[in-house]
């Protein structure tokens, strides 16, 4: 209780997101309320315990080394009061954090479906629309949303500080986020459940944006006017350059410089020129030729890229030297 | 007492006579070679780890080694150090002697579960040769059945090495049962005993269902029998669950010992009488009891149902009860002692300080709607390196500084000890208090690569671990120097009350040379 | 370390720590039954994964079953019942200081634990024969439920993990039945013996769950 008076004063005068992200949302807001509060409280019982710890200690360190020490063996009503105040508190906190939790997983309301493809090691979104991107994907403000995820491959997690959420994406079934972003900006999403070599650079971002402006990107076609190496590139940063160098630097697979028109080894001894079908097939078929010393890591990007985005892959990976 | 010259230590002699003693006392300093020198791996790899996050981007290796680093730190320090630390090294010296027994029940048993621990930790790094492991310790499905190394051997090793932790287990409950001195009854077992058996219970309840589920694991990746495999139908949460349900209650394998061994220091230090005997010694025994139903909390956000969810955050919350109690009670027992400001003490009041605040955040993090947040980050990384490091960590220094004239009969530097507290004590609250802020910021864990505004912190966390590291390199030299130039040690040099300190230092043989008989409390400091 | 045993009346010397023959018979027992508690435990994880894998898909597991033939089990089951009521005698005629009829029992034990590993391999090499393999080794090409090799991972897991038991049982059966022959045990002392008993009751009760859920259900 008094953690609780304490807290909302406190509350009012230093911001509850000291150290937390941006609040993009109104459950953000709940969630740093509720992070105050314990934060509070806790610092209180650090205080109790530590203080008293350490009053303790000075007034009653050893003076002589025949010092005589009271003999007191238990005492029923402090030990009543000091199991049963934490469990009134644990109690309050673990109703407030029922109630956030709760307002996190409301998807009652009539939300704009994104779904989200996550997948060793960058994320895919698609909209109803059927407009796709990778990497970063738009939403617009105060409108709810819900994510429908699913993995390729392993566990994955997607984590919206933002948003103070996180859900993990499970391979062969959908899990969802809901969320009301109330704030335009750019968000930084985490996977933070452990998926291998390059868990740490599975990032993506969401911009929150105006309907019109999240109108007039679902609209855009995002390769129109742009070079065929363009949107190559595009496709590269998306989805190759976790793995892959634009140098000849090997990454967790070789970098893509110098590569076209190379003759490469593969690990069952036989040989073959890097041509455009070569690349075409390391692309869909990864596991057919695997190069001589790396894993067969890869994943196949069957169905994944149109013949325009190929070609310009392949083009781009050529124009590399 | 005098004390005589004939000792465990040098009641046989060579190597031989040591690698087949069913001597406990021998076994558990067998125990703390073992378990000092995995540590010692463990730990490089943890200064590996922090240097190569000092920076963003690549310093010293790439991803791969750096995800390796992690596996084998984590997988080391959980069942190589921190679950055989205590039990198996200290417990094995003390607890006989706690009660008055000339032994534990079983001595065959406790000497094969010594081999057990070498042959797993053995099995574990054969894995080195087929490019080692990158699972993390918790090994999740389906990645730990795609990854291509040599993650078999380390679940077949942990499965071995589990066998070691079993049969602890049923020794220490049936010694505790069935060997306790004349007059020793239930209620004047000293704390570590309540301690070690509770901690028992558990790893005779919970580790053949790890073992079930690594065997599990292992047949996943030998046969691909598809239980965990989404692509055969399986179901790799369910994986989680199994994993958890050992692996939680593990953590109070870890824990409770500890907790044992901050009563015997607190009372010995301050010469009182421990406040709220029983009151310690039931919540022992009711988090053993809980700690089975509240694997879910590691499992908030990975996609169980939001009852389920609900459900697992209250009873997270109950175990937080006991625990409240036993620090109250502790500190409360301070109050009009005299206390002595030795190390096995500073060690002590270190535990009390470093598991407060891993106490509390792990309220926060059982908190259902706050731990969305949290999981997963740097937050969770900071809790349980303050409950596991600040916790059981502390009190196995503790517990060495404390134990070591009963167990070799000589005195070590007080105030080399003391130095290596300081560095340890202040180097732990550097590293891993900045890893609360990260975490709130929302820095992931097991990341090998982070964002620019994290650098500041990581590179101040980076610092603590070296003093951290210095810390144990004093504590290292402190061991070694007591052993080998210590002056001797008288039998009882804190004036201590339990069974051990009224036998000679080091014990005779049989522990004792008459069986003792127990007349009153354990702390009956009047 | 013998020499810190002593003597006591039957023969046997028991060891140092304990204060008389009842007394490490006593621990002895307790710690038998906690380590037949992890085994318990240990099967407990997999019945678990089954229940839950039969409730997720059950036509599959209905499929699956259809290949498990009744009869196979039922004279199993006989054979450990019988198994466990001589071990029982054997202890019993130990406590007797009857050495003939307990030798006998343990024999005839033997005999039980290796015939029920017989009937086994016959209907291990039966469902080999037809590609009825647990995991990925599967090749029966006739399967209608996609994943049919699960239960079979299943079926090989549990059936396996419970015939390693009977193997192991049957090397401690053995290892008491050539100390029983030197006439080791007597009223006095059948420590290892009531050990070896339990936990072969233990091997028996786990088939007693294993046959109707796979074989009847």
């Amino acid at each position: 209780m008094f953690g609780l008076i304490i807290s909302l004063l406190v509350g009012k005068t230093i911001k509850a997101s000291t150290f937390m992200p941006v609040q993009g949302s109104q459950v953000a807001a709940q969630v740093d309320s509720l992070y105050m509060f314990l934060l509070v409280t806790s610092a209180i019982f650090c205080v109790l315990v530590i203080g008293g710890l350490i009053y303790f200690v000075l007034k009653y360190r050893r003076k002589s080394d025949d010092d005589k020490t009271a003999y007191i063996s238990h005492n029923n009503f402090l030990e009543f009061l000091w199991s049963f105040i934490p469990f009134v508190l644990f109690m309050i906190m673990f109703g407030w954090g029922w109630h956030v939790f709760h307002q996190m997983r409301d998807f009652s309301k009539d939300s704009l479906e994104v779904h989200a493809v996550g997948q060793k090691w960058f994320w895919d979104f698609k909209y109803k629309s059927g407009k796709s991107s990778a990497g970063e994907f738009y939403v617009p403000v105060n409108t709810p949303i819900k994510l429908i995820m699913t993995s390729k491959d392993v566990l994955h997690s997607f984590f919206l500080p933002g948003m103070r959420i996180k859900q993990d994406v499970i391979p062969g079934r959908y899990t969802a986020l809901a969320f009301t972003p109330n704030k335009e900006g750019t968000y930084q999403v985490f996977c933070t459940e452990y998926c291998g070599d390059q868990h740490s650079s599975m990032l993506a971002k969401m911009k929150v944006v105006s309907q019109e402006e999240y109108e007039q990107w679902l609209q855009e076609d995002a390769s129109a006017g742009l070079s065929l190496v363009e949107v190559g590139q595009k496709v590269y940063e998306q989805k190759c350059a976790v793995c892959h160098n634009t140098n000849a630097e090997r990454k967790v697979g070789p970098g893509f410089a110098g590569l076209y028109n190379s003759e490469r080894q593969f690990a069952d001894g036989s040989s073959a020129v890097a041509d455009e079908n070569y690349i075409r097939e390391s692309i869909l078929v990864p596991g057919a030729k695997v190069v001589n010393g790396y894993p067969p890591a890869m994943p196949s990007f069957q169905g994944q890229l149109s013949e325009d985005e190929l070609s310009g892959l392949i083009e781009f990976i050529k124009s590399l030297k | 007492m005098a004390s005589s010259t004939h000792n465990y230590l040098n009641h046989e002699k060579g190597l031989w006579s040591w690698l087949t003693t069913l001597d406990h006392k021998r076994i558990g300093i067998m125990y703390m070679i073992t378990v000092l020198l995995f540590f010692a791996i463990g730990g490089t790899f943890a200064m590996l780890l922090r240097t190569e996050l000092i920076a963003p981007g690549e310093t010293i290796f790439g991803a791969q080694l750096y995800n390796q680093a992690m596996t084998f730190h984590g997988a080391i320090m959980v069942f190589m150090v921190i679950i055989p630390g205590i039990p198996a090294f200290i417990g094995n010296f003390i607890l006989p002697l706690h009660i008055g027994a000339k032994d534990v029940a079983f001595p065959r048993l406790n000497l094969l579960s010594w081999y057990c621990l070498i042959v797993g930790a053995a099995i574990t790094f054969v894995s080195l040769i087929y490019h080692g492991s990158d699972t993390g310790w918790t090994f999740y499905t389906p990645y730990s059945i795609e990854t291509d190394n040599g993650t078999t051997w380390v679940v077949l090793g942990a499965f071995v090495m589990g066998f070691s932790s079993i049969l602890t287990g049923v020794n220490f409950v049936t010694t505790v049962h069935k060997l306790r001195c004349k007059g020793m009854t239930f209620f004047r077992m000293p704390l570590m005993v309540w301690g070690l058996y509770s901690t028992a219970i558990l790893q005779i309840l919970a580790t053949p269902v790890l073992g079930i589920t690594l065997l599990l694991l292992a047949a996943e990746r030998i046969l691909g029998v598809g239980i965990f495999d989404p692509k055969l139908g399986g179901d790799p949460v369910l994986f989680q669950h199994f994993f958890w349900f050992y692996s939680h209650p593990a953590v109070y394998i870890m824990i409770l010992p500890a907790m044992g061994i901050i009563s015997e220091l607190i009372t010995a230090f301050s010469r009182k009488t421990i406040f709220g005997y029983r009151a310690i010694a039931f919540s022992s025994i009711g988090i053993a009891a809980v700690s089975f139903f509240v694997w879910g909390h590691h499992m908030f956000v990975s996609g169980q149902s939001e009852l389920a969810g609900v459900i697992f955050s209250l009873l997270t919350m109950l175990v937080g009860v006991p625990t409240a109690i036993k620090t109250f009670n502790w500190v409360a027992t301070l109050y009009k002692g005299s206390v002595q400001f030795q190390s096995p003490m500073l060690y002590a009041l270190g535990f009390l300080f470093l598991f407060t605040i891993g106490g509390v955040t792990g309220i926060m993090l059982a908190t259902i709607g706050m731990d969305v947040h949290f999981h997963d980050t740097y937050f969770v990384v900071a809790h349980f390196h303050y409950v596991m490091v600040g916790g059981t960590l502390m009190a196995i220094m503790g517990g060495i500084y404390y134990w070591f004239p009963k167990m070799f009969g000589k005195m070590y530097n007080e105030l080399a000890a003391q130095l290596s507290f300081l560095f340890i004590f202040i180097g732990f609250n550097v590293t891993f208090f900045p890893q609360f802020v990260l975490g709130a910021m929302g820095m992931p864990r097991r990341y090998f690569d982070y964002l620019p505004i994290y650098e500041p912190l990581n590179k101040i966390s980076t610092f603590g671990a070296y003093m951290i590291g210095f810390g144990f390199l004093i504590g290292l030299y402190v061991i070694i120097d007591g052993l080998l130039k210590g002056p001797k040690a008288s039998d009882n040099p804190w004036g201590a009350k339990t069974l051990e300190w009224q036998t000679a230092s080091p014990p005779p043989h049989e522990n004792f040379l008459t069986e003792p008989e127990v007349t009153a409390g354990p702390y009956e400091y009047r | 370390m013998s020499t810190d045993n002593t003597v006591t009346a039957g023969g046997h010397k028991h060891a140092h720590h304990f204060r008389d023959g009842l007394h490490e018979f006593e621990a002895s027992k307790f710690g038998v039954w906690l380590f037949l508690a992890t085994e318990i435990l240990m099967f407990g994880g997999l019945f678990v994964g089954y229940f839950l894998y039969q409730s997720r898909y059950p036509e599959m597991f209905v499929e699956g079953a259809s290949f498990l033939d009744w009869r196979y089990g039922s004279v199993n089951t006989i054979v450990l019942l019988i198994s466990s009521l001589t071990m029982a005698l054997s202890i019993h005629y130990a406590q007797k200081n009857n050495k003939k009829a307990c030798v006998t029992n343990l024999v005839i034990t033997l005999v039980c634990a290796g015939a029920f590993m017989v009937i086994k391999y016959l209907e291990y090499s039966h469902k080999f024969h037809l590609g009825l393999f647990p995991g990925e080794a599967f090749s029966y090409a006739d399967a209608v439920a996609p994943n049919l090799a699960m239960y079979f991972s299943f079926y090989f897991l549990m059936t396996g993990l419970h015939g390693s038991h009977v193997l192991i049982g049957m090397g401690l059966i053995i290892w008491v039945l050539i100390r029983a022959s030197k006439g080791e045990f007597n009223s006095e002392y059948y420590t290892p013996l009531e050990g070896v008993g339990l936990f072969w009751h233990l091997v028996d009760l786990i088939w007693i769950y294993l046959f109707p859920i796979l074989y009847l259900i």
